[in-house]
């Protein structure tokens, strides 16, 4: 599980987020949505420590995560996996050795050992026979695939994914979601979502965060999300006219 | 002013934090002889050749200079040639052709693992990448820049030597001798201090430009192109103030 307390975060003048608190469950897919710019990108990048928020904690499982030194913070990242926007796959080693590589640094594995690893990573994203290739030779649905074995390989406890459907058509982006969903509940994964594809919200959003300039505007589940009638949250989630007629006529 | 001095102090936290404990040695060992090879091997055939035409024109300059004054015995071109490339141009030319093509590469390399968010994949991972990626390359440079600069020396006097038999400055055994005449130990001494400290330069100057790169690609081109300019810079300012202090 993971919590976060009243987190808050500057860059020079402007408050980016102004307390932020929620929590997120293990075996959950956690999603956090809202416009661009409402502090999703800077409240994931606090969770994973790439930012230091200004004030508030965040907890891992009740560790205090914010008030760790630089060693310690390492030993917990090593149970976080991430699935990155542009996949942040390394172009100079092939399928096979990004995945490896977490296991290569931090496990005691012995080789073959890691290669079946690696390989049930792979089969388990649909991606068998694909471990010689290199990112620059696998399409954006592949590469977000590769992305996730990576993640995964080392059975992290805490999953993050940033815009996990980018780029993606919305076939592909289905398939990425129900893989995501899937490993979630099998690993029984502490997973967190940042996303404005509502497709995503529907379809895997045990628990949406709604944020809206730096503060949570709005939390629940995805079927509780379509009771909203107005609103930020409203007016965010039937963003054209045509939809917003649609979800009146639904109503009626 | 203030930017010089915010400037330095991110290039000094950038290298304290190269000091840690390696999560795992091999694969830190492996980075170090992948970045030899980058570093050292591939830069063997740009340094090879320039060495050995540097070397050919010093002994066609000078000879021309000194066969003016009579006085001068032409044996004492073995002793220019070698004296100049050990002391002044191995170093020193070695040291800003590796500014141009390792300097810009490794500020490169790093620019665009840092946008493409490369360097916060090892980050979350929990791989400590200012020891992983940068110390490695610091450590390739100065044992590979060393070993390119003592290959520059050698190719140096052997084009010396091509040069005077090519022209007819000056005899086969003449050169042997000017060569091997009054060396000093000390001349080899402040080659090596000179290629470790520009080897050390051009590395952290081109990591630190590189690791701590923000925007796209237009500032990956900004920052490979400063790696190259301010490393060439410091290098030359050094390679004056080792000289003064040494010599």
């Amino acid at each position: 599980m993971i919590e976060i307390v009243d987190i808050k975060k500057k860059f020079g003048e402007q408050l980016v987020l102004k307390g932020v608190s929620a929590s997120f469950e293990a075996g959950k897919c956690n999603l956090i949505i809202g416009k661009s710019g409402s502090g999703k990108t800077v409240t994931l990048k606090c969770l994973v420590g790439l930012f230091t928020p200004d004030e508030g904690a965040i907890l891992f499982d009740g560790r205090n995560f914010t008030a760790m030194d630089f060693l310690q913070k390492q030993v917990v990242r090593q149970e976080f996996g991430m699935l990155f926007q542009g996949t942040a796959l390394f172009d100079s080693l092939t399928v096979e050795q990004n995945i490896k590589f977490p296991l290569d640094m931090f496990s005691n594995m012995t080789e073959p050992e890691k290669i079946e690893r690696v390989n049930f990573c792979l089969q388990r994203v649909a991606m068998v026979n694909t471990n010689k290739k290199f990112p620059g030779e696998l399409s954006g649905g592949m590469k977000k695939r590769v992305g996730i074995a990576r993640a995964i390989v080392n059975n992290p406890k805490y999953l993050f994914c940033d815009e996990p459907n980018s780029g993606l058509d919305p076939k592909t982006s289905l398939v990425i979601d129900q893989l995501i969903k899937e490993i979630t509940i099998e690993f029984q994964m502490t997973t967190v979502i940042n996303t404005h594809d509502m497709n995503s919200v529907m379809g895997i959003g045990d628990k949406v965060l709604f944020l809206h300039e730096g503060r949570k505007y709005w939390e629940g589940t995805n079927a509780e999300i379509m009771q909203i009638t107005e609103g930020e949250l409203f007016d965010f989630i039937f963003a054209s006219d045509f939809l917003k007629d649609l979800r009146r006529r639904a109503k009626y | 002013m203030l930017k010089i001095f915010t400037s330095f102090g991110e290039y000094l936290l950038l290298m304290k934090g190269i000091f840690a404990k390696p999560e795992k040695g091999r694969m830190y060992w492996l980075e170090t002889m992948r970045q030899c090879a980058q570093i050292g091997v591939g830069s063997l055939p740009i340094i090879a050749i320039i060495s050995l035409f540097i070397g050919a024109v010093t002994a066609v300059q000078f000879s021309y200079q000194l066969r003016s004054i009579s006085l001068v015995p032409m044996w004492w071109m073995g002793s220019i040639v070698r004296k100049s490339m050990i002391l002044e141009l191995a170093p020193t030319l070695t040291a800003l052709l590796i500014a141009g093509k390792v300097g810009s590469n490794i500020a490169s390399e790093l620019g665009t693992m840092r946008i493409s968010e490369q360097i916060d994949a090892y980050e979350i991972m929990g791989v400590n990448t200012k020891s992983y990626l940068i110390g490695p390359k610091i450590f390739a440079s100065m044992v590979m820049i060393p070993m390119l600069v003592v290959l520059s020396v050698f190719l140096g006097i052997l084009g010396g030597w091509l040069a005077g038999l090519l022209g007819g400055f000056y005899s086969s055994s003449e050169y042997a001798r000017g060569v091997t005449d009054a060396f000093k130990g000390y001349d080899i001494f402040i080659m090596f201090v000179k290629a470790f400290l520009f080897a050390y330069i051009i590395s952290s100057i081109s990591c630190y430009k590189g690791y701590l790169v923000e925007g796209g690609a237009v500032e990956i081109g900004v920052a490979s192109t400063e790696a190259v300019v301010m490393s060439s810079i410091v290098v030359i300012v050094v390679n004056f103030v080792v000289a003064f202090l040494l010599l």
